[in-house]
């Protein structure tokens, strides 16, 4: 279970989390919706430890990521799966070594069960014949789901999404969300979404938390956001609650 | 007051950069130090930082000892003293210039794109992918960028020297007319050991400057493309103005 109580964080002087608290129960994915630039990201960069909070705790599983060792902190990341909002491939790797990449680094696989997995989790995102390619061959799509694929390929129990499908048509977005939706259901991974697919994210997560000047506004069930007579909230799905 | 307190604010900051940059290097050093060490990727960075570095020292070493053995012949002439052109040249070259102009023209080229890599890594998030990934990203970026500075940069110099010293005999014997046996001759008269010993030292710590001055600036480069350029232009400049007063530093204490 990931527990985000009471974090404050600063940065040169302008605070961008002010007093976020939050709860996701394990197997269950939270969408974190809100302005652009107020937080959203660096709230889940705390969760995965990539940032230490000015105030406040996080912990994933009882454990204060904060007072971790970098070896403790490893082993907990080693449970992670990450996808980042521009994919963040190794450009001088190709799509197979990319996704091979933990496994061969983490893991004592063989060669061969290594290249069995990475195909086979290249061909769950649609990417059969593009492992070959670089990063800088391929389309943007194309990227997030090598991306997908290597974060899934060592079957993480946490996932991260940053803002998965920015950037992308629709199509290619609604792909992104259903790989999403589809690999939950196989792996059953405790995840946070950052988005700002509304209404679509509704559909594949069991809670929504709204982030608004640094703190959680409201978080709920898609349906209690929707109906949520709050101004702010409106502003936020009103538009797309028309549009359903 | 208020030029007290900025002046203040303005020490802080660079005094916790400093802390940063001593600890940034402590932690290259000590996983340097202990297991496991990326084989493949020192190999492929030894390639990159040491073997195709080898034209541009090639080149620079030649019309360096060739300038070297023009200047030095009228110089010598004026004293009747140019038998001793062989080991002007050569101590000038083992002992200054075949080290620091190594290392300065190694700053430029790998150095540079060592900093530009490191910073594209951190601005498309492929170090916090490596983090996240349970990794420790000063194994796979730092460690093996600062281990091949350290072997490549001997062994340039060590080519920079012998083509130095070989282009002094082109201009100074071929063309200028010097006896070849003198040029060489006197040379091992005056050249010590600890002359040769000492040009080595002083690579291997310019070296370590290269690699950790690159690395740290591209490691905590600034953001977007803005960002990778400013660190990219600040890693050469203080690489190249760090060298030159270490050179100081250590010629003072080794000769």
């Amino acid at each position: 279970m990931i527990k985000v109580e009471d974090i404050y964080k600063s940065f040169n002087g302008f605070e961008v989390l002010r007093g976020v608290s939050l709860q996701v129960g394990k197997g269950e994915i939270v969408a974190l919706i809100g302005k652009s630039g107020y937080g959203k990201s660096v709230l889940m960069k705390h969760v995965a430890g990539l940032m230490k909070p000015d105030r406040g705790r996080v912990s994933v599983d009882g454990h204060d990521i904060a007072r971790l060792n970098a070896k403790e902190l490893g082993r907990l990341r080693s449970r992670f799966g990450f996808l980042f909002q521009g994919g963040a491939l190794f450009d001088s790797l190709t799509v197979f070594d990319n996704v091979a990449f933990p496994l061969r680094e983490k893991t004592k696989l063989k060669e061969k069960e290594i290249k069995d997995r990475v195909l086979s989790e290249l061909d769950q995102v649609g990417l059969s014949g593009s492992e070959n390619k670089f990063p800088a061959e391929i389309s943007g799509g194309m990227i997030k789901r090598a991306a997908l694929a290597r974060a899934l390929v060592r079957e993480p129990e946490i996932m991260f999404f940053d803002e998965p499908t920015t950037g992308l048509d629709p199509i290619t977005a609604n792909t992104i969300l259903a790989l999403i939706s589809s690999c939950h259901k196989r792996l059953n991974f405790t995840g946070i979404i950052v988005t700002h697919e509304i209404p679509k994210i509704f559909r594949i997560v069991a809670r929504v938390a709204v982030l608004d000047e640094g703190r959680i506004l409201v978080a709920g069930s898609p349906d209690e956001i929707l109906s949520s007579d709050n101004p702010t909230v409106q502003q936020f799905v009103g538009d797309s609650i028309e549009g359903m | 007051m208020n030029i007290v307190r900025r002046l203040g604010a303005a020490s802080l900051f660079g005094l916790g950069r400093l802390g940063r940059m001593g600890t940034f290097l402590l932690k290259a050093v000590f996983y340097s130090l202990t297991p496991p060490l990326k084989f493949y990727r020192l190999l492929k960075q030894i390639w990159f930082v040491g073997f195709q570095s080898s034209l541009v020292i090639l080149l620079t070493g030649a019309f360096t000892g060739m300038v070297l053995g023009l200047q030095g012949f009228y110089t010598l002439t004026r004293f009747g003293s140019e038998a001793f052109l062989g080991p002007m040249v050569a101590l000038a070259l083992v002992k200054e210039l075949g080290p620091v102009i190594s290392a300065l023209m190694v700053t430029g080229r790998a150095g540079s794109a060592v900093t530009a890599e490191i910073g594209i890594m951190r601005i498309s998030e492929q170090i916090d992918a490596l983090e996240l990934m349970g990794l420790n990203p000063y194994r796979y970026l730092i460690v093996p960028n600062l281990l091949a500075a350290l072997i490549a940069l001997p062994l340039l110099t060590a080519i920079f020297n012998v083509i130095g010293i070989f282009g002094g005999y082109l201009v100074g014997v071929k063309l200028l007319g010097v006896g070849p046996g003198t040029y060489f001759g006197e040379m091992v008269n005056y050249v010590d050991l600890t002359d040769i010993s000492g040009g080595f030292y002083k690579s291997i710590s310019f070296g370590a400057i290269i690699a950790w001055v690159c690395c740290y600036k591209g490691f905590y480069s600034g953001f977007g493309a803005e960002g990778v350029s400013r660190a990219t232009t600040q890693a050469v400049v203080l690489s190249s103005v760090l060298i030159l007063i270490w050179d100081y530093f250590m010629t003072s204490a080794l000769f």
